[in-house]
């Protein structure tokens, strides 16, 4: 009721604000009307009894104002009063204003991107229907997503807990619509993806499990609404149209909704075709062999079913499948994960990294309130005498706080509208960036109203936490004592807050330093690490002849021609050809056995090998040294006994020790025995944090490969050579989809992961510095203010300087000393995490551990020149006169 | 002049709820009624009525609706309401309870302790 009331008068005096005044000022004249009455009625004349009735009323403007107050109405005009009241005094003091809102405005900024980037990867979920029961299956033990097409088939048949089950893998493929061979990016999808994920096409229809009547029965091709979009100018007539695919005619059916961008966030395919047109997209055909690894499985739980019931089905399977195909299949698991990032495989280090910046990014907003805090209450110290002015001048308590957090408000409201702006323009670019050359590898980020949301709470209550720290100043000041006496420092407690909060935040600050440092030194060491071959001077021509329709021995004999072509071109000095050169995306392994072994289980394997095929030019193109041995001949064919190239680690794993490894054998399965010729040097072969893996190469007319990139060394510039290549391989073959690119720009997509990490760490530590910068020149300059007088009378007494700057500044260094020390020994904790993702990330490195030092001392000499400076020019003489 | 005591602090809106509760008034009136129920002995700033009539409005305790004055006159009456009435009853029981008390202490003797 008395609620109803309030809001019924506020709301009334906030609408009929006119007519409230008006009915206001009637009724205060018709009560001096009524005096006058009275007054006239005793004997005075009219004009003197009405004079005399409006002296008795009292002060009218006065007691009109206050009514207005009882009015509630008023509380909006005395808001905006202090608003404009709060932006003039921030403005009449533009260094502190803008150093507030820019600290704010990088403490809410991080966060903004940071959160966006943990929405777009962990938070937000695939953009499909009922998305929540949706699952991944992985194969255990391995952790890795990869799971064969007929044990796809069986899981898909035999498990009770799914309301269907999808397969799909990745893939590229030539696409020709008419005289314009290019690669395409796409899905290979089961028939039933669609189905099994509930997406409804935006224009024709989708494939479905009905279309599958065996290997290649189903050309048809799905499109994407963005490839649509860009490649087919969204002209609805491409239905039913019939397009080359690796040469063979394939029906477009229709065109994905919009926002559907496939099954794994960081690939958006520009297609998708059906999985049992395996060989004429990929070339081969691994549809029948349990050992071929190669596809991701996701469904949807039954409703009711939970993850745990499920996982114990797929158990069952499991155990079928162990009992039936005791060869192939041992000791397997289907554990359940979240899809969207090939399962835990990118999954686990991306939510790791991702959840570790998120804690980094709330640390710096905490290092930024922090900061504010003791800006404000630094200022509010400084402005004591004002405050205890208007105290003594009759202002209330109440008035001055309100004020006092209408400041807060306002840089609050500044710093986070700037910080929001500032993501979003990082958040743009980051969602157009193509970390990975032509793959349509990237992540769309673009924040959304529940980041804008978030921010801007963030921002205000951030203003509220830093704008209630000078409170307890406020409320306590004595007006007349401070009139009387000056501003005069707080004595008493030895730790205040404000050092604590300074300390917190060197500390976070020292950590950021820290892992930004290391981060950085990792990567520069990775880029000088030992690949095992040779990026620098070597172009690479990426091809697959399946898409240009060569099959069987014509695939030889053009990969011939082509290396013989790149040979000749003038400049070049070794070219080879390798089915997918190491750190690409994407590896081939196979387990191997010893000779002598009889039992070829999977579990019996002596180790699983990265396996290249390779001309015989490729070691001498690659910059790959041969240790002993010899590389392949022209004469290691299909006719003469299989032969290997091995490096060290295999040889290891396989023979005890390299060093007699050459001559010696080994077995792919029962009747491939196979010779090794030849032991190369290790390297990096997946990925560049992996541990050694051992690697085989076989001689490509030996283990034939559609799949061809060409190694071309050569010190030429890249962009004449690249010119010269292009126009040979057209001379060969106008229809041949290609690419050709430096080495160095490859491994950009090996290098992807540590390079984000080094940018995100650096970014973080440049704002935990300037952070720390600020807020430790706060502190010293509030110190200095407080302490002018004192230094003074030591500067008149004859201190040295040395002296004055050890007692002006010493309690500052020695929060700085210990923050540092803090943030040092957590940094270096922290990096435990870090190496996971950035290569040779240790902080154990003399390099490190003084940049830290050296970093935060030249922080915190750069932070406290200015009060230093301040401190030094202390003038006794005027510092007597003025206090 | 000099029987009239200035009113203390906070008990202006009893006094107003107290005037009112004996019939609708406008403010001029609510004034007089306050100086006829206290024998004249209240003084009351004139101005300072109205900041206190639209609180008690505010708080829900008193409505108000234009009218006609005995003197034929626009004026706004006040009337009280429910909680108004309410409000009055354990506002003068707190009074009277005080009061008693401060009568009590004052007129304490010497020989009484």
């Amino acid at each position: 009721m008395k609620l109803f009331a309030y809001l019924q008068s506020f709301a009334s005096t906030l609408f009929q604000r006119p007519t409230v005044n008006k009915e206001m000022e009637e009724e205060l004249r018709s009560h001096i009307q009524h005096r006058a009455d009275d007054l006239e009625r005793s004997g005075l004349p009219r004009a003197e009894a009405e004079r005399r009735a409006s002296i008795e009323f009292g002060g009218y403007e006065r007691f009109r104002q206050e009514s207005h107050e009882s009015l509630a109405g008023n509380f909006l005009e005395t808001l905006a009063q202090d608003a404009r009241h709060a932006t003039r005094v921030l403005w009449k003091s533009p260094g502190f204003s803008v150093v507030a809102i820019l600290t704010l405005a990088l403490g809410i900024g991080a966060n903004a991107v940071v959160f966006s980037i943990m929405n777009a990867l962990i938070l937000r979920p695939l953009n499909v229907p009922h998305s929540q029961s949706l699952y991944m299956i992985e194969m255990g033990k391995d952790k890795t997503p990869m799971q064969s097409y007929p044990d796809y088939v069986d899981l898909r048949d035999r498990n009770r807990s799914f309301d269907g089950l999808a397969a799909y893998n990745l893939s590229p493929s030539g696409l020709d619509t008419g005289n314009n061979p290019s690669t395409v990016w796409l899905y290979e999808a089961s028939g039933n993806y669609f189905d099994v994920l509930g997406i409804q096409p935006y224009i024709g229809r989708f494939f479905h499990s009905s279309d599958e009547h065996g290997p290649n029965s189903a050309p048809y091709i799905v499109l994407s609404y963005d490839y649509w979009h860009s490649h087919f100018h969204r002209d609805t007539g491409v239905v039913g149209r019939v397009v080359q695919l690796n040469k063979h005619p394939y029906t477009i059916l229709g065109v994905a909704p919009p926002k559907f961008r496939g099954t794994e966030l960081f690939y958006a395919p520009n297609l998708w075709v059906p999985m049992v047109n395996q060989e004429q997209v990929e070339g081969w055909n691994g549809l029948n062999d349990r050992g071929a690894r190669g596809v991701l499985i996701i469904g949807h739980l039954k409703a009711g079913v939970t993850p745990a019931q499920a996982t114990a089905d797929l158990g069952t399977v499991a155990a079928y499948l162990a009992k039936t195909y005791p060869k192939e299949e041992t000791n397997i698991t289907f554990p359940l994960t979240h899809p969207g990032l090939l399962g835990d495989m990118l999954g686990g280090p991306v939510r790791a990294f991702v959840s570790g910046l998120m804690l980094l990014a709330s640390l710096i907003l905490l290092a930024a309130c922090a900061n504010l805090g003791s800006l404000f209450a630094a200022r509010a110290a400084d402005r004591s005498r004002e405050m205890a002015l208007r105290l003594a001048l009759g202002s209330s308590r109440k008035r001055i706080l309100r004020q006092l957090l209408m400041e807060a408000v306002i840089v609050a409201t500044a710093g986070g509208i700037a910080g929001i702006a500032g993501s979003i323009v990082l958040l743009r670019w980051l969602s157009t960036w193509q970390p990975v050359p032509n793959m349509p590898v990237n992540v769309i980020v673009n924040p959304d109203a529940s980041v804008y949301g978030v921010a801007l709470l963030l921002a205000l209550l951030s203003g509220l936490i830093f704008g209630l720290m000078p409170v307890r100043q406020v409320l306590r000041a004595n007006p007349y004592q401070i009139v009387k006496a000056g501003s005069t420092g707080e004595h008493g407690r030895r730790v205040t807050l404000r050092d604590v909060l300074l300390v917190v935040q060197i500390t976070i600050c020292a950590v950021l330093v820290t892992s930004s440092l290391v981060a950085v030194r990792g990567l520069l060491r990775t880029l000088r690490s030992n690949f095992g071959f040779q990026p620098q001077n070597a172009m690479l021509v990426e091809t697959d002849l399946d898409m240009a329709g060569y099959h069987g021995d014509q695939t030889a004999m053009m990969q011939r021609r082509m290396i013989d072509a790149m040979n000749s071109i003038p400049g070049v000095t070794a070219a080879g050809l390798v089915d997918r050169p190491p750190l690409a995306l994407g590896w081939s392994s196979a387990v191997v056995f010893s000779e002598n072994a009889t039992d070829f289980r999977l579990s019996h394997a002596a180790a699983e090998a990265i396996r290249y095929s390779v001309s015989s030019e490729y070691t001498e193109a690659a910059g790959t040294t041969l240790l002993a041995g010899r590389t392949f001949t022209l004469h290691d064919d299909k006719n003469a006994p299989r032969v290997a190239l091995v490096n060290q680690e295999f040889a290891r794993k396989l023979f005890g020790s390299p060093n007699n490894a050459v001559g010696k054998y080994f077995r792919l399965s029962e009747k491939e025995r196979i010779q090794v010729v030849g032991l190369l040097q290790d390297g990096k072969y997946k990925t560049l944090t992996e541990d050694q893996q051992p690697a085989m190469f076989f001689p490509i007319l030996q283990s034939p490969t559609s799949a061809s990139w060409l190694v071309v060394r050569s010190s030429r510039d890249p962009q004449q050579l690249a010119a010269a290549m292009d126009h040979k391989l057209r001379e060969l073959d106008a229809g041949l989809p290609f690419s050709i690119k430096t080495w160095s720009r490859e491994l950009d997509s090996a290098l992807f992961a540590s390079r984000v990490a080094t940018v995100a760490l650096g970014v973080l530590g440049i704002l935990g510095a300037m952070l720390a910068v600020t807020g430790i020149f706060g502190m010293a300059a509030y110190a200095v203010s407080k302490r002018l007088r004192e230094l003074g009378i030591r500067i008149a007494l004859g201190a040295q300087r040395k002296e004055v700057l050890q007692a002006a500044l010493g309690r500052a260094f020695r929060l700085l000393a210990f923050g540092s020390l803090a943030g040092l020994l957590l940094g270096i904790a922290a990096t435990r995490v870090l190496s996971l993702v950035v290569y040779q990330a240790t902080p154990r490195d003399p390099i490190v551990l003084g940049g830290v030092v050296l970093t935060m001392l030249a922080l915190g000499l750069l932070a406290t020149w200015i009060p230093a400076q301040r401190a030094l020019s202390a003038d006794p003489l005027a510092l007597l006169r003025e206090e | 002049m000099t029987n009239q005591a200035q009113i203390l602090p906070g008990t202006l809106d009893l006094l107003i709820l107290k005037a009112v509760s004996l019939g609708p008034l406008h403010g001029y009136g609510v004034l007089l009624r306050i100086a006829q129920i206290s024998g004249e002995a209240l003084l009351i700033e004139q101005g300072a009525l109205y900041p206190a009539l639209f609180r008690l409005v505010r708080q829900g305790l008193l409505t108000a609706s234009w009218g006609t004055s005995e003197n034929n006159r626009r004026a706004k009456f006040y009337e009280l309401t429910a909680d108004g009435r309410k409000r009055l009853r354990t506002e003068a029981e707190g009074w009277n309870r005080l009061a008693t008390a401060m009568a009590t202490a004052l007129a304490a003797r010497p020989e009484e302790i």
